[in-house]
């Protein structure tokens, strides 16, 4: 038994042209008007728009060690039903993932669910902490072939690890991806340093926190030679730096996460820890800086920093509550509200920051193409007229912790296309067993 | 006024409400039988799940003398420190029938979290919470100032005009955020003066004025008011300042300083003071010092507050 043949009907692609798409076995075969194949399943996609599947090169999949936060199954559902088709899982799992055997356990859980292409990162210092580097050859050379590495959560602060490492990578084409937070500057910080948090009394989380390891790290990736990526960019300034180091030749790509383009610091005055992250939500300046960078350039990519935590983690004092947000589901709808229906950025746009930039930089080659014959069927689709107050019945995640609930976003995910099959149709997810199934037909050939 | 959790959202109209109310309660603290029946079969529980004997007390003796009954529920040695949350320990509270939660925290927000988190229905009291707000301190502090500037006659006031200088660690301060917004509402003229390590950085987005040099500030604005904040000593060692005689020095009330001020003006501490570094002996024993006077106005003020939170009355019944 082969997995069926999709014939995806009348779609408009990213650059706005209608067209039929014909998937068969792994492979997208055809792409054109008025297209046929006997027996295919076909998808009626009038009024949706069909960009490559979407890749988010930072997500944290909590498993294994925190298995009631969310598993490599549930996550990369919600995965699914956000439209993405692979996700980069971040380093901080127990065991850390810093040694080959860790990132070999995550690679083989994510071919297992099926819905996704799931690429472990690996952590740069062993233990994430911070003082000698882990078995990255070793990862890298795995059957994970790991190329992104990141102590995220953590800032990579010594300035002698972080220029080992960027040079270190070297060896094998990989990337330094840093959580840019001066930990001295961050003592028992909660929020963003401004206004609201004198107001408040939280203790600040400075902007210069991230700017000044972000512009002593694309110094040092300058001197010797190496590829840096920046995480969760959340500052004005942190634009201005990288625009500068842009400007100059240095090889640094930046992410922004979809909170930071549309949240500010002012949903802290609920005390609502729903609204604790780190880097924390920052000014509306900030998030205009960050919504022009984005369009212009300056930053590459969008990436969720997904990150689950169990409902009692949240529903605390503010102090006491775990950073992070989920956001897999609900970060094409989020870029569609801040970066589309602004006129800020187009649906070609909408493909390059979420899926053909962030797979380049990954160095994930079977992902992030335009749609075309030849390409492996990594497919979303997506309603741009969906409006929603997004809900608890919009996620799939195993936690409940999005700070966009009862939000009103536009646009949503109508199905989502992996390896040639359907991992979400219907705005739902695919049931695991039947995905799980299809995954086995593809490994099979 | 279903809680009372920070002064920034207390209208002016509620504010001299409350302080009036207190006029009331504290002419029963002067009675002889310093009781009223107001809160009979209603109990209270002080949920202070940070160290604070003095807010502690000063609540307690409020509850009883409005015949409250009062349960004290102190997190040192309780579930707390084996690690229950802050929504098991409310939730188990409130099975227990409760009317009202008086509460103290070290995490800014805390109060707001219980008030709105429907863990529990009854009015939540802010007694301090972090570095975030001390509502009933600013209002006696807003009443010991009223009193002393109008005496009989205060009643129906605002602090209109008034000049307040405070002074030292605002960063850390819920006592300075609580008296600001309060004393901004009441229509008083705010100066802070401190180290700018201890000012927080968006402090110009503030309805005061700052300054570094008390000497300048006391001599410019000849203040009403001198308002010292205690200091913590530990702050040392986060490099906030050098050492304590060059804090006491540059922001310390010294006996020097002291004698410069005009004699109308007075010195208020919301203790516990530490004699010789914020505060000389002379200033905080002179008859300009209130320092007394504010506990016994806590107590007052404290019973406004829950017969407002409680019976949800803008006057006092006499029996």
């Amino acid at each position: 038994m082969t997995n069926p043949t999709l014939l995806v009907q009348g779609a408009t692609l990213a650059d706005g042209t209608q067209a039929d798409i014909l998937v068969k076995g792994t492979q997208v075969i055809e792409v054109g008007m008025g297209l046929s194949a006997a027996g295919a399943q076909k998808i009626d996609a009038q009024g949706l728009i069909a960009l490559p599947g979407l890749v988010d090169l930072h997500t944290h999949l909590r498993e294994p060690g925190f298995e009631q936060s969310e598993t490599v199954l549930t996550g990369t559902q919600a995965a699914a039903l956000g439209g993405f088709t692979s996700v980069f899982a971040m380093a901080n799992t127990q065991p850390i993932a810093d040694t080959a055997g860790v990132v070999e356990q995550v690679l083989r859980l994510g071919d297992e669910a099926g819905y996704a292409t799931v690429r472990p990162i690996g952590a740069v210092t062993k233990g994430l902490e911070g003082t000698q580097l882990a078995e990255l050859g070793a990862m890298a050379h795995s059957r994970a072939q790991v190329r992104v590495f990141s102590d995220d959560g953590k800032c990579v602060s010594d300035p002698l690890i972080m220029r080992r490492a960027l040079e270190y990578v070297k060896t094998f084409g990989g990337v330094i991806a840093q959580h840019a937070q001066e930990p001295r500057l961050t003592i028992d910080a909660q929020m963003n340093e401004g206004e609201v948090s004198a107001r408040l009394g939280l203790a600040g989380w400075p902007a210069v926190a991230e700017e000044s390891i972000i512009a002593r790290d694309v110094l040092l990736a300058e001197h010797v030679g190496s590829r840096l990526h920046i995480c969760h960019l959340s500052t004005a300034g942190s634009v201005d730096v990288i625009r500068w180091a842009k400007k100059r030749g240095i090889n640094v790509t930046a992410e922004v996460t979809p909170h930071h383009l549309l949240l500010t610091d002012e949903r802290a005055e609920s005390f609502d820890a729903r609204f604790k992250v780190n880097p924390p939500l920052r000014r509306s300046e900030d998030v205009h800086a960050l919504r022009e960078a984005l369009a212009d350039g300056t930053i590459d990519i969008v990436a969720t920093d997904h990150a689950p935590h169990p409902v009692e983690t949240k529903e605390c004092e503010w102090g006491a509550a775990a950073f992070g947000m989920v956001g897999l589901e609900s970060a094409l709808a989020v870029v569609q509200t801040t970066m589309v229906e602004t006129g800020m950025m187009n649906w070609a746009d909408v493909a390059r920051v979420l899926s053909e930039a962030p797979a380049r930089i990954g160095g994930l080659t079977s992902h992030g193409h335009k749609i075309a014959a030849g390409i492996q069927a990594e497919l979303v689709l997506v309603d741009p007229t969906a409006q929603r107050t997004f809900g608890v019945e919009d996620l799939a995640s195993l936690s409940h912790n999005s700070p966009y609930l009862g939000i009103d976003l536009m646009g949503q995910v109508v199905a989502t296309i992996h390896q040639g099959y359907l991992t979400a149709d219907n705005r739902t997810v695919i049931d695991a067993e039947i995905v799980a199934a299809r995954a086995v037909e593809v490994l099979r050939g | 006024m279903k809680h009372l959790l920070s002064t920034r959202d207390l209208s002016r109209e509620d504010a001299i409400q409350l302080l009036d109310i207190a006029e009331d309660m504290a002419a029963v603290n002067e009675r002889e039988v310093k009781k009223l029946p107001a809160l009979r079969g209603k109990t209270i529980v002080n949920l202070f799940f940070e160290d604070s004997t003095r807010t502690r007390i000063s609540f307690e003796a409020a509850e009883k003398r409005l015949s409250a009954d009062v349960i004290n529920f102190a997190a040192k040695g309780s579930s707390v420190s084996k690690g229950e949350s802050l929504k098991d320990t409310t939730q188990t509270l409130a099975a227990m029938g409760i009317d009202a939660v008086v509460i103290r925290h070290g995490a800014s927000g805390a109060p707001q979290v219980l008030a709105h988190s429907g863990w529990i229905d009854a009015p939540v009291i802010n007694a301090g919470d972090g570095t975030h707000e001390h509502p009933t301190q600013a209002l006696l502090d807003a009443f010991t100032m009223r009193r002393r500037l109008h005496g009989a006659g205060s009643r129906g006031k605002g602090l209109d005009g008034v000049s307040v200088t405070i002074v030292g660690d605002i960063l850390h301060s819920r006592v300075a955020r609580s008296n600001i917004w309060l004393l901004q509402t009441l229509g008083a003229h705010v100066q802070l003066v401190s180290s700018p390590t201890l000012l927080p950085s968006a402090v110009d987005t503030w309805p005061v004025t700052v300054s570094y040099d008390l000497d300048e500030a006391l001599a410019s604005t000849a203040p009403d008011v001198v308002m010292m904040l205690r200091i913590q000593q530990e702050r040392m060692k986060d490099a906030f300042f050098p050492n304590e005689r060059e804090y006491s020095n540059l922001w310390g009330l010294t006996a020097e300083r002291f004698l410069s001020l005009p004699e109308k003006t007075m010195v208020m501490h919301p203790g516990p003071m530490n004699r010789g570094l914020e505060i000389s002996s002379l200033a905080a024993d002179s008859p300009q010092s209130t320092v007394l006077d504010q506990v016994a106005n806590g107590v007052s003020v404290r019973m406004a507050a829950l017969y407002m939170v409680l019976t949800g009355e803008r006057e006092v019944s006499h029996d």
